[in-house]
């Protein structure tokens, strides 16, 4: 452990849990310090500017996602935050918040895992220009010629379909929500209009799927937004 | 100790009596200090002192009659002391009025007197009180000076302190008797005797009822008071008469028999026999000997036919056969119509005979003419009968019968054809009338049974109480051509809860009363007669359900038959409402063993199932923490496989019954958005893909199926559910297929079909119960999921059902219900 690894900052107060995170984050190369409390979080992330903030937002001293408003005044550090199952709502108001992603209790480590690599390398990457190709599996982005190739065949897509691909692709590995899709790409006026984004969404599943009932690039995430899945390049 | 109320009549040395007890203030009624009823039910002493128990109160007042406050408060556990002269006691009324010559109105029923716990004598020879009189300390009412000469007189006096002493004695007599049947010393009561007075229409007949009433006293033995109605009814007239000899009777403590038919002597006979009567009291009889002739003797019957039962023959009465008798109001005179038809059929009847009167004999002509007479009075009232009679006897013996064109007779035998002439007339509409009056009288008896009927049936009908109470009220509005509310009260006030018509809320004192004592109560009745309505209670088994109020359109009190019929009504509403409580009990209790039933398969199910993965995960985990060195790296990673899948199977069984709980705490809110169909399968099958392994799924969903309106979180669960449901039953390798189609109302159905083993017959439904697993299945799950499913498609509205699938397998369908208002999306063309 040096100091050159990850700052990752658990808020949990449940003891088993921060025992489990400190056992497996620290097998992978991650620095760990833990609060129990919003209040330690807020006092912790000042004092030491952690790369991450891992947060349970059942905390015993109130809803976790004012902290993550909170944070976002002054701080870019990645913030994961994790939750039971059935608070949709409170996973999305979080990632509005500002929250660069989310984790559905009980959860295993590699998808932990997955999800802070994510966050950190969006965190790091604030502010850099975007790259000219990304690829995702069969799925080739030319953004600076404004092409799509999926297995090296050209994709006609809508200017819409465009906009919310490649706002996937520059969070790519990250949910993004239905509202972030629907600011980024019909403006802020629109964000009651989901079905918009489901209705394109299909269109474009349709376009870069294989098969669109199964898709393997664009997921779902149900009740929260959608997240382009980070795969090996492959075909040409 | 409390006192009510006392009338000093500004005498000084009484009121000093009452200095240092506890007054109970008054109230005013037109400036005059009334007992306050209210005030002393609420305050509620032990022993309550009310002075002159025959007191009449005020118009207004909640009872005419002090007595009957009395009683309430007794009724209420109140004890009360309180005073009466013995000239208004109910029964010697007529005899005190023998001997004072004035007839005193303020009486109190022997009833009333007979639940005093102790009387007491205040006894004063006449000579004392006299003396008082002339000191001026007694308290002589606003009478004249001639009665209260009379009334005070040496002679009255003596006879009123005799009557006095006797009703003491007898009732001395009376709590001997009690203490001996207390104290089991063997009775010498006449077991045997019963008393029976034939009550009827005469005015005299209330003064037959106390009679019977002291011949039942002296005998110590009960006693009814019988009527007999003839089949056609009494007159109105008639009929309050006979209501109020009884209603009399009833106060004096009889029990009263309202009988039917046509031979009075023989209805009284049989129920005197039925109830082993040893006694029958009956009126003298003030009618001519003639009509006894006509009509048989009331009196003569019942004696002849008494056989051992004594009779006795009281002074004043008789007995009503009189329905028959004609009342000149009942009596439709004749209309126009009917004198007109009389004239013309005599017309023609006459220039028929005097066209045929060459060939006809004149007792055909005769016959033509009864002929009219007997259509005339067949079809019409008396009056034009006769005059049809009249006219042709006229116009026979001025046209047919010689001297021809005088009405002059010759022959004398002409005579008997005009009396058998008028015999005819007067009998055939006498019959005619009896007839008519008797299909009126079947005509209103239809009538209310058919009311009765339709009630009944409608009550039955209905499924819930609101429904049955509402459906009594109109009926009985119809029927009683009145007002009607149905009161109820589940804890303080009664409250309207079904009305037809306009009810008056000011009958809510009333129905509260009639609550409490579980009495009638408002117009008719004894309590609060000047309220608008007529309360009845509705009797259940245990208490009182409701009350039912009709207040009549035209004001008037209901008469006997339409008061028995408004008290069927009120039996049929409380049978309702308690059929009503009774199937709410059932349903509840029904409820309670479900609930027992889901809860004791949630033990089961948090005590094995989850305890299963955990014993797993718990044994791999230490095994691994133990023996980790000894055990080779397959055993190893063989042993942390079990504790994730295990792990795995437990977070869903946890979400399972989280999710179930909430659905059936109605916590789940359905939060509608428009979905494709096919984003939900997309993640649904991406949440299953490890469970689906090895499956294949073969999805169909055309691309012009409508946007859903479903809650996207909730539904994916249905199809994680029924598609993880398939997958456990179907074997590796086989296909599970997954369809969609718009139905033909709007709606979409989705079929999600396995080739497993099916589903049983019979069980189809039974899939989607609380932890039913298919027999054979293996334990994986805690038979939620496809509650669940259920749960949640209910919600959205829709309808979700399993069936055994063609080929084998089971297929589950989702239907719902066409979505309003569907949005519209821009359109884009490629770029």
């Amino acid at each position: 452990m040096s100091d050159e690894d990850p700052l990752v900052l658990v808020v949990e107060d449940e003891a088993p849990m921060r025992r489990f995170m400190r056992a497996s984050l620290g097998a992978n190369g991650y620095r760990v310090i833990e609060a129990t409390t919003r209040a330690e979080a807020l006092a912790m992330v000042t004092g030491y500017h952690p790369d991450l903030v891992l947060l349970d937002l059942g905390l015993p001293d109130g809803d976790g996602i004012p902290l993550v408003r909170q944070l976002r005044e002054w701080s870019q550090v990645a913030v994961v935050v994790v939750s039971a199952r059935g608070r949709e709502d409170d996973k999305v108001d979080a990632l509005d918040a500002g929250a660069d992603d989310y984790l559905t209790k009980p959860f295993g480590v590699r998808e932990l895992l997955a999800r802070m690599r994510v966050a950190l390398r969006h965190g790091r990457a604030v502010g850099g220009g975007d790259e000219a190709t990304l690829r995702f599996g069969p799925l080739k982005i030319d953004a600076a010629r404004r092409e799509v190739t999926v297995d090296g065949a050209a994709v006609h897509l809508t200017p819409t379909e465009y906009r919310m691909l490649t706002l996937l692709a520059k969070h790519a590995g990250k949910v993004v929500t239905h509202r972030q899709i629907l600011t980024e790409v019909w403006g802020p006026s629109q964000t009651s209009q989901v079905h918009y984004v489901r209705v394109h969404m299909a269109e474009l599943r349709k376009k870069v799927e294989a098969d669109p009932a199964r898709p393997r690039l664009i997921l779902t995430e149900p009740g929260v937004g959608y997240r382009l899945k980070e795969l090996p390049p492959e075909g040409e | 100790m409390v006192v009510g109320a006392v009338d000093t009549h500004g005498r000084y040395d009484t009121a000093s009596l009452l200095l240092g007890l506890d007054l109970l203030p008054p109230r005013k009624v037109d400036g005059r200090s009334e007992f306050d009823l209210d005030a002393a039910l609420a305050r509620r002493p032990a022993v309550l002192v009310l002075d002159d128990l025959a007191h009449e109160n005020p118009p207004g007042s909640r009872h005419p009659r002090r007595w009957q406050d009395v009683m309430e408060l007794v009724e209420s556990g109140v004890d009360v002391f309180t005073a009466l002269n013995v000239e208004h006691v109910e029964s010697l009324n007529d005899v005190v009025a023998e001997v004072t010559g004035t007839r005193v109105k303020e009486t109190v029923p022997d009833a009333v007197i007979e639940r005093a716990d102790a009387v007491e004598l205040v006894d004063l020879s006449p000579d004392e009180l006299l003396e008082r009189v002339r000191d001026g300390r007694v308290y002589l009412p606003g009478a004249s000076p001639e009665s209260t000469r009379r009334m005070f007189s040496r002679g009255s006096l003596l006879a009123l302190r005799e009557l006095a002493l006797r009703r003491i004695a007898e009732r001395v007599d009376v709590d001997v008797q009690a203490w001996r049947a207390q104290e089991g010393v063997a009775s010498t009561w006449h077991t045997a005797e019963r008393v029976l007075v034939c009550v009827g229409p005469s005015p005299s007949s209330t003064r037959l009822v106390r009679a019977g009433r002291r011949v039942a006293a002296g005998l110590r033995a009960p006693w009814v008071a019988a009527c007999v109605e003839p089949p056609t009814g009494l007159r109105s007239a008639a009929a309050a008469r006979v209501e109020e000899s009884l209603t009399l009777a009833e106060a004096l403590g009889a029990e009263v028999a309202r009988l039917q038919g046509d031979a009075p002597a023989r209805e009284i006979l049989d129920y005197a026999r039925r109830r082993n009567v040893t006694r029958i009291v009956i009126g003298k009889p003030t009618h001519p000997r003639l009509r006894d002739l006509v009509r048989g003797s009331l009196l003569d019957e019942v004696v002849r036919g008494s056989g051992e039962i004594d009779v006795l023959v009281i002074a004043g009465d008789e007995h009503p056969p009189e329905g028959r008798a004609r009342d000149p109001r009942d009596e439709p005179r004749g209309s126009a119509a009917g004198y007109a038809w009389a004239v013309a059929l005599v017309a023609l009847a006459t220039a028929a005979s005097w066209v045929g009167r060459t060939v006809l004999a004149p007792p055909d002509l005769v016959m033509t003419y009864l002929l009219v007479v007997v259509l005339v009075s067949a079809r019409f009232e008396r009056g034009p009968a006769t005059l049809a009679a009249a006219l042709s006897v006229a116009m026979y013996d001025f046209f047919f019968v010689r001297p021809y064109f005088t009405f002059a007779v010759l022959d004398l035998r002409n005579t008997l054809t005009f009396a058998v002439m008028f015999a005819v007339a007067s009998f055939t509409s006498g019959l005619t009338l009896r007839m008519r009056r008797q299909q009126g009288e079947a005509r209103e008896r239809e009538r209310r049974t058919r009311a009765l009927l339709s009630v009944a049936r409608e009550l039955s009908a209905a499924v819930d109480a609101p429904q049955a109470l509402g459906a009594l009220a109109s009926h009985a509005a119809e029927v009683f051509d009145a007002d009607v509310a149905v009161w109820s009260r589940d804890e303080g006030e009664p409250a309207v809860v079904a009305t037809a018509g306009e009810p008056a809320v000011s009958d809510a004192e009333a129905a509260r009363w009639c609550f409490e004592r579980e009495r009638p109560a408002g117009l008719g009745t004894d309590t609060l007669p000047r309220s608008k309505a007529l309360c009845v209670p509705m009797k259940g088994r245990a208490r009182v359900l409701g009350v039912l109020s009709v207040a009549p359109r035209d004001g008037a009190p209901l008469d006997g038959a339409r008061r028995d019929l408004l008290d069927a009504f009120a039996r049929l509403g409380a049978s309702a409402m308690e059929r009503a409580t009774l199937a709410e009990d059932a349903r509840r209790a029904a409820e309670r063993a479900r609930d027992e039933a889901t809860r004791s398969a949630l033990l089961s199910a948090v005590s094995h199932d989850l305890r299963t993965p955990l014993a797993s995960i718990t044994g791999a985990a230490t095994t691994l923490r133990d023996d980790g060195d000894a055990l080779s790296e397959a055993q190893r990673g063989e042993l942390l496989d079990a504790v994730c899948d295990e792990a795995e199977r437990m977070a869903r069984m946890v979400n399972n019954l989280l999710d179930m709980t909430r659905l059936a705490s109605g916590a789940v809110r359905v939060k509608r958005e428009w979905v494709p169909l096919e984003e939900m399968v997309g993640s649904a099958m991406n949440r299953l893909e490890r469970v689906l392994a090895g499956r294949p799924v073969s999805i169909d969903l055309p691309a012009s199926l409508p946007l859903l309106s479903v809650d996207p979180v909730l539904f994916e669960q249905v199809l994680v559910n029924l598609l993880e449901n398939a997958a456990r039953h179907t074997p590796e390798g086989v296909a599970v297929d997954v369809s969609a189609e718009a139905t033909e109302g709007g709606g979409v159905a989705l079929t999600v079909a396995d080739r497993g083993p099916g589903i049983a017959v019979g069980d189809e439904s039974r899939v989607f119960e609380k932890f039913y697993r298919a027999p054979g299945a293996g334990p994986s799950g805690a038979g939620l999921g496809l509650t669940i499913c259920e749960g949640i498609v209910r919600a959205h509205g829709g309808a979700i059902t399993a069936a055994r699938r063609e080929g084998g397998g089971a297929e589950f369908r989702v239907v719902l219900p066409p979505a309003e208002g569907a949005p519209s999306v821009p359109e884009e063309t490629a770029a």
